[in-house]
């Protein structure tokens, strides 16, 4: 039964007092993983920004058992915690009737690069955890080092603008997409939230927790200093990103794609990149480009869906 | 520079260990602030999106009765929590009715 | 009662984790160590064992369910060999470090390249400073009994540290030798589980693994070490009481015609045997030589050569694996020269390595080996200040 913002429950298991950039789109993505998750949660995290900036001894700002392990490996640690739960309630050493919830995070370097494979064997083997990816389109924990989710024409340390490097020369056009490895691991439930559409966030989340087996979501997580933008436009860059089809909104439940935000007629993708300082050097040609490839995303989206929901660029 | 003030490895607990979460309550980033957030009690209606969309949990939603001039009653009052705001923005401008504004710390 | 059955050391360590009971064994194949977790899966399959097995992708997966599981407060297991140690190598660092107590049955398989399955020590030396315990059995009875007492060392309140256990690939995980299995619940009542203090539990959350700064660091590390230090009192105390128990009494040596001996070779593993044979047959030509084989490498039992080699006159140090670079290259006499330097003991060393990636050490080469060290103790010829190369073609 999805809920409005109402009913978002006051109680914060991430607290203040953590380092997080202002402004940081992880921040508000995880205060509300944790909110829908409740108390009886373990929470594995991957090396990353909300790693260290979240556990600097001997401050941590999680209310609810909590470990980070390695870079590459929160979802084994979370088999391992999860098989771990499920022996002891059978020897009784655990209470069975309580309902402990495993979550892995990692951030889009931890998940698509370096932390895949763990993630595909915690996919396959079916365990029973949430691995929630926050994908800030880079490595920003090392200082914005390019990443297999680092996205067309986007300026990063390793990833500089020169003669012959300036749209994402370094790459074939499309980033990893989490959608078709979800699909190819037959899993039950993916999703795709986006901290500027909170309630449709919240609700994932819930479900997400709410069904046994394995569960992928993939966060947008806006991130001021990798991305060059202003603290106070993460939310109004997340919206962007869904308004121009950038970024889309949906779950994939029992085989079947679902967009949860339509969006009848796109803005510009230019709308989008204006705001962020990581793609100032992009000519008119190279946003048409960028433009093309956005358009033929949406296609896809829209040729799985079986219907056009999300709409062409309004003129 | 450890100090010999600090705990040493005999009373730690072990493996580093917090075993008293959550700590950050005492590391006070509303230090970082430039800009201070400032909510217009009048003009806001409660939506509660500067409260959701806050990425440090700093804008405190408090049991706390309102009354506007116009004599619209709340029952719930959003205040901003100066010990942790980093004075991101955030909230200022994603406020529907722009009750929020952002004003500069010690000007 | 228990009772006496034909084993391979693979299946002598699966019958001890058995026995022993882990809630959640992390398994992945390599060669030799695949006949561990093949036969913990058929004792899970049949319903024997009760445990979770996760089928990892990796090593490095295995360690890492193995680091999760035991934060969960799960008594956990996993096996590997060589480049599976390899791929572990990050994490063993962290299961020591986050205190977890584990076991690990450790096959010893060279590294590659060349890619060689056969046995030598450089995987088990690898590990040497990664905080574990670790502990290198010379037959199967005694792998078996060393995974009963690993389990009861590494959950002690003194020490929760991992613990690996060793046995020699293919000379001993291929080998059968008579083994003496005692009844699962008596192995359980000596390794009796025991209420962990830091875990990852809903009702007293706690944070693990935070990040350390420069202010913090340096503690953490000191706990480690004297736990490690401290842990060899443990190991003692488990030893005394197993013999008591089970009537098979283990040290962190073993010691053979050494009383009176003035050349005394040291080993580590199955080879032992082979010196042994040699010691006895040098004895009957009325050489005064001697045996001390290394079972627990770490903590390294400094004190416990230290008694013995210091009535001797020249020490040989006998070992499979190479230091590349090293000030000598190889890690025991590393070890057993800084053991006997801090102690001001001054007995002659002489190095000799051997059975690099599986060449068999043979009986005539124990034994020349063995007569060289006696030789050297007449003084009849000069200690060579670099290791003899034993068995490698020019």
């Amino acid at each position: 039964m999805p809920v409005s913002i109402r009913d978002i429950p006051r109680e914060e298991y991430l607290v203040s007092g953590h380092r997080l950039c202002p402004g940081c789109g992880a921040g508000i993505i995880m205060r509300h993983l944790v909110k829908a998750a409740g108390k009886n949660t373990i929470m594995v995290v991957a090396t990353g920004c909300l790693e260290v900036s979240t556990t600097y001894y001997p401050h941590t700002a999680w209310k609810i058992p909590w470990i980070h392990v390695a870079f590459e490996n929160a979802a084994s640690a979370a088999s391992g915690i999860e098989a771990a739960i499920k022996a002891l309630k059978r020897k009784g050493i655990i209470d069975p009737k309580k309902d402990i919830k495993v979550i892995a995070v990692g951030g889009d370097g931890g998940t698509f690069d370096i932390g895949f494979q763990a993630l595909s064997g915690m996919l396959e083997r079916g365990h029973d955890v949430l691995y929630l990816v926050y994908d800030n389109e880079a490595y920003m924990n090392t200082g914005i080092q390019r990443s297999g989710s680092t996205p067309l024409g986007a300026w990063t340390t390793t990833t500089p603008i020169g003669k012959k490097w300036r749209l994402g020369e370094w790459r074939p056009k499309y980033r990893k997409e989490m959608l078709f490895v979800a699909m190819a691991h037959n899993i039950p439930y993916y999703a795709t939230v986006n901290p500027a559409y909170i309630t449709d966030m919240y609700n994932k989340f819930k479900k997400a927790l709410s069904i046994k087996g394995p569960k992928l979501i993939h966060a947008f997580s806006p991130c001021i200093p990798g991305w060059r933008m202003r603290e106070d436009l993460t939310i109004q860059v997340g919206r962007m990103a869904v308004l121009t089809g950038v970024w889309v909104n949906l779950e994939y439940e029992n085989g079947v794609v679902r967009v949860t935000t339509p969006v009848p007629k796109r803005k510009p993708v230019k709308e989008y990149l204006k705001l962020q300082g990581r793609f100032r050097h992009l000519t008119d040609e190279d946003i048409a480009l960028i433009q093309k490839a956005v358009d033929e995303y949406v296609a896809r989206i829209n040729k799985i869906v079986g219907k056009e929901v999300i709409g062409p660029v309004e003129s | 520079m450890s100090s010999s003030k600090m705990p040493g490895w005999k009373s730690l607990p072990i493996g580093a260990a917090i075993i008293n979460p959550p700590t950050s309550l005492e590391y006070k980033t509303g230090t970082w602030r430039t800009f201070r957030p400032v909510i217009d009690q009048e003009k806001c209606v409660r939506c509660r999106l500067c409260w959701a969309y806050c990425p440090d949990g700093a804008v405190m939603e408090l049991e706390k009765e309102y009354v506007t001039k116009s004599g619209r009653k709340y029952s719930i009052t959003y205040e901003i929590n100066y010990e942790y705001c980093k004075g991101c923005g955030v909230c200022a401008r994603e406020c529907p009715v722009k009750a929020i504004t952002m004003v500069e710390e010690g000007g | 009662m228990g009772k006496m059955v034909g084993l391979n050391g693979n299946y002598a360590i699966a019958y001890a984790v058995k026995a022993v009971g882990p809630d959640v064994i992390a398994a992945y194949p390599i060669t030799p160590q695949t006949a561990i977790v093949e036969k913990l899966a058929e004792f899970v399959a049949q319903g024997e064992l009760d445990a979770e097995y996760i089928h990892v992708e990796s090593e490095h997966s295995a360690m890492s369910a193995i680091v999760g599981a035991a934060a969960a407060g799960a008594r956990v297991f996993t096996a590997t060999s060589s480049q599976g140690l390899g791929l572990m190598y990050e994490i063993l660092f962290i299961a020591s470090s986050l205190r977890l107590p584990a076991v690990m049955g450790l096959v010893t398989r060279a590294y590659s390249a060349p890619i060689n399955i056969w046995c030598d020590h450089g995987d088990f030396m690898s590990a040497a400073d990664t905080g574990w315990i670790q502990y290198m059995s010379t037959s199967n009875q005694e792998a078996y009994d060393a995974i009963i007492m690993a389990y009861r060392v590494s959950e002690d309140p003194r020490v929760l540290l991992p613990a690996m256990v060793s046995i020699d690939g293919f000379i001993q995980s291929h080998t059968v030798e008579p083994v003496k299995l005692e009844d699962d619940e008596e192995v359980r009542k000596f390794v009796p589980r025991r209420p962990r203090e830091i875990r990852l539990d809903p009702d007293k959350p706690m944070t693990l693994g935070a990040l350390g700064d420069p202010n913090w660091y340096y503690e953490f590390k000191m706990q480690q070490q004297v736990a490690m230090e401290e842990s060899r009192r443990v190991f003692d105390e488990v030893a005394s009481e197993f013999a008591k128990k089970f009537g098979r009494s283990y040290g962190a040596i073993d010691t053979f015609m050494t009383e009176d001996a003035e050349a005394i070779i040291v080993t580590m593993g199955s080879t032992a045997g082979t010196f042994r044979v040699a010691v006895e047959k040098i004895r009957k030509e009325g050489a005064k030589v001697g045996l001390i084989t290394i079972k627990l490498y770490r903590p390294f039992p400094r004190d416990d050569i230290v008694k013995i080699l210091s009535n001797a006159k020249v020490v040989g140090i006998a070992e499979r694996d190479l230091f590349f670079g090293a000030a000598y290259p190889g890690y025991l006499f590393n070890d057993v020269a800084t053991s006997l330097y801090l102690a001001n003991v001054r007995t002659k060393l002489a190095g000799f390595i051997f059975g690099l990636g599986g060449r068999a050490l043979r009986f005539s080469e124990a034994y020349e080996i063995t007569k060289k060290v006696w030789s050297f103790a007449k003084g009849e010829a000069e200690i060579p200040k670099k290791p003899i190369f034993v068995g490698v073609r020019e």
